[in-house]
């Protein structure tokens, strides 16, 4: 089957680790993830920039991880994370702001991607939604 | 056939970037024309309510946007009719007139319709 994933939680947020979990299960039991989308808070799980205490799980460096060893498509809210300082080095440059969170694997782009990807798969799983 | 997408918005207009957030998915659907509906649940519903005044507040006003959803392309616009009564709101002085109010068996049944949902 094929799944695209949206997350808009932040990455200390219990739903961001529930969704890694359903990634790497939706991987393991052969099916293919068309997208990740993260939206809203979900933007702050691409951030180069999160500093987790030493005894947690590192959300953001895992989802790197994750999206980088499966050459997953991994987009990010180019709205929402200019509202929450989650820069690229493109975006950062347009805005002349100091701080970039983001690089690769993550892309920014519109929501346009996300509605892409609800076309594309067969299930969209939100994770982190109210 | 695209597939249509139903966006649930559950939040407040002022409690947080959530509603603006749920109807920027709802006008990018619109604009490539794919078939979006859009619930109002729960403190969704205040987002309806009558004579707000977003600027004692400092924010902006998601009024105006959400009467322009018909221009954008997006006409099939609901509102639980038990989360407007339960907040004290009469579901006939909604802001949005062509909005149909459902009672929770239509909810469900309105849910099943579409092929994905998002809560927001």
């Amino acid at each position: 089957m094929k799944f695209a994933i949206a997350l808009f939680s932040a990455a200390h947020a219990p739903s961001s680790r529930r969704a890694l979990l359903f990634a790497r299960a939706a991987l393991a039991g052969g099916h293919e993830i068309v997208r990740l989308f993260f939206y809203q808070d979900g933007v702050y799980n691409a951030s180069g920039s999160v500093v987790t205490p030493q005894d947690e799980l590192d959300m953001p460096r895992q989802w790197r991880t994750f999206v980088t060893e499966h050459q997953l498509d991994g987009v990010v809210c180019i709205a929402a994370a200019l509202r929450r300082g989650v820069l690229n080095a493109e975006e950062a440059g347009r805005y002349r702001r100091e701080a970039i969170a983001v690089g690769a694997p993550w892309e920014l782009s519109g929501l346009g991607q996300l509605h892409d990807a609800v076309q594309d798969a067969d299930r969209l799983i939100c994770f982190g939604g109210a | 056939m695209p597939k249509s997408l139903l966006i649930i918005s559950r939040q407040s207009p002022w409690s947080g970037s959530s509603a603006r957030e749920a109807l920027d998915i709802v006008l990018a659907g619109g604009a490539f024309d794919l078939p979006i509906g859009l619930l109002f649940l729960d403190d969704g519903v205040f987002q309806l309510a009558a004579k707000q005044d977003a600027r004692t507040l400092q924010q902006k006003d998601l009024s105006a946007n959400l009467q322009a959803l018909p221009m954008f392309g997006v006409e099939a616009l609901f509102v639980c009719g038990d989360s407007a009564a339960e907040r004290g709101l009469d579901p006939n002085t909604l802001s949005l007139e062509e909005i149909q109010v459902l009672a929770a068996p239509e909810i469900t049944a309105l849910i099943d319709r579409y092929h994905q949902v998002i809560t927001l």
